[in-house]
């Protein structure tokens, strides 16, 4: 059968090559990620990526199309259905640390056409992801403090000194 | 007076009147908001119950430090309400229920038309064109009226001021914030984006569109965006909005359409009235001299 060599090839080929790009994106993701660097109210902590990779296995998971294999949403694949994956695959690089500024607000309202109008914020896209995954999976942590240690200006946001609300029904 | 000019007056202040009653889109005319009017989208179905908007509120707004701490998830046991203290709460609702608890945070919902402005006599509210609804407490003489006209139950008062007590509610951060354009300190503080802020026009376009694109996630109705005229909070909800603590019986009236029609004759009445019995009482005292006219002038008074 010397007529189905060049399929083969051909196929196994493509496959290397479509399989390439997210080989090396996976191969150049970093294994801890500095998360929360400017936080005030709770501190940076080290967010551990490769064990994630090992987890989930599936960068689409929580890189949507940017990275991984290609989207399967019905709803997404309608644009991205042969999305090639971004050279920025960070959240940052497209969650705006900053989403309710007087000068986003006003790009949003400029640009009519954009389809992501409803982009998340940085924040609550990650908030959304984690917690959202560690709920759903029932695995990984979910408290504020679990991720995050709270500062000493963040102890005195939350008036953490005060007694939680039973202990002081039982001074009344 | 002459008899001919009171039956005159008489004739157009009648006239007055029944225009002013029948031209009722006048009367009960509705003012939708002002067109640049800012607003907070919250999204329940997003909110984890954490407590920091009410930890922000209380940091932006100087309050009194809280009884207990503001990790301190014992609070949801009861149902609690703003007052002079916190200016915003959060509430758990549905806590058994299969997409449970949903939380629910309550604050002024800042209204088109709010009815604590149009019950303030000394009108120490302003509805401000970026969509706060804000006081002046040194005007305020502690009335109270505005607590009781809120449908909400919002403003609360600062009872343990002996000697200046006022009237206190969310101002939506307007002297800090919203004036220069930034989102209040909550949305601000929100981890999970729970609210989002931006133009009201805007949100109710970006509600909709949430509940399009996820049926399953939302019941399709933007609370806020009708009822009462329209607020500058609107809310999203997994279920219907009875059941998260949401008084559904308000109707899409805003409260100054009930007292509008009244108040509006008001001032004619004061201006009719005078002439009208003035009228009246030279009659009375003309007729010893002319009997014959008493009659006549009995009909035109029906």
């Amino acid at each position: 059968m010397p007529s189905y060599k060049p399929l083969i090839f051909g196929a196994l080929f493509l496959s290397i090559s479509a399989s390439l790009p997210m080989a090396a994106s996976c191969m150049s993701a970093p294994d801890t990620i500095t998360l929360n660097a400017n936080g005030k109210l709770f501190k940076p902590f080290a967010f551990n990526h490769a064990k994630h990779i090992q987890d989930i296995k599936e960068c689409s998971d929580c890189h949507h199309h940017t990275t991984g294999t290609l989207v399967q949403n019905p709803k997404c694949v309608k644009c991205h259905a042969n999305s090639s994956p971004t050279a920025v695959v960070s959240c940052k690089g497209c969650h705006s640390s900053n989403p309710f500024s007087p000068e986003a607000l006003a790009e949003k309202r400029a640009e009519k056409q954009r389809f992501h109008l409803d982009k998340m914020g940085l924040k609550g896209a990650m908030h959304q992801n984690c917690i959202g995954c560690h709920t759903k999976q029932a695995a990984g942590p979910t408290g504020c403090q679990d991720c995050h240690e709270r500062s000493q200006a963040g102890d005195a946001f939350y008036n953490s000194d005060k007694a939680p609300a039973h202990l002081s029904h039982k001074e009344h | 007076m002459k008899r001919r000019n009171f039956l005159k007056a008489c004739i157009i202040g009648g006239a007055t009147i029944s225009l002013g009653k029948t031209n009722k889109g006048w009367a009960a005319g509705s003012f939708e908001g002002y067109p640049e009017a800012m607003g907070v989208l919250v999204d329940t179905t997003r909110c984890i119950g954490c407590r920091s908007c009410e930890a922000a509120c209380n940091k932006e707004q100087k309050l009194p430090e809280p009884e207990t701490n503001f990790q301190d998830k014992r609070v949801f046991e009861e149902e609690r309400r703003p007052d002079a203290k916190a200016y915003t709460v959060v509430n758990e609702f549905e806590k058994k229920e299969p997409g449970g608890p949903v939380y629910r945070k309550v604050q002024c919902n800042h209204c088109n038309e709010p009815a604590c402005l149009t019950s303030c006599f000394v009108n120490a509210y302003t509805k401000t064109k970026e969509g706060a609804v804000i006081y002046n407490s040194k005007v305020c003489v502690g009335c109270r009226n505005c607590m009781i006209a809120c449908p909400f139950n919002i403003p609360g008062y600062s009872y343990d001021s002996v000697t200046n007590p006022v009237v206190k509610k969310c101002i939506l951060c307007y002297d800090t914030r919203l004036k220069v354009g930034k989102p209040p300190a909550c949305v601000d503080i929100c981890p999970q984006e729970a609210l989002t802020f931006g133009h009201r026009a805007d949100l109710i376009k970006l509600a909709h569109e949430r509940i399009r694109e996820n049926p399953d996630r939302y019941y399709d109705h933007v609370y806020g965006e009708k009822e009462l005229g329209g607020t500058s909070w609107l809310y999203l909800s997994r279920t219907s909005f009875d059941k998260i603590g949401f008084d559904t019986t308000l109707g899409n009236e805003p409260i100054i359409s009930n007292v509008k029609e009244f108040l509006g004759m008001v001032p004619m009445v004061l201006s009719i009235w005078p002439a009208l019995f003035s009228g009246i009482h030279l009659l009375s005292k003309g007729k010893q001299d002319d009997h014959g006219e008493h009659t006549e002038t009995k009909q035109e008074d029906h």
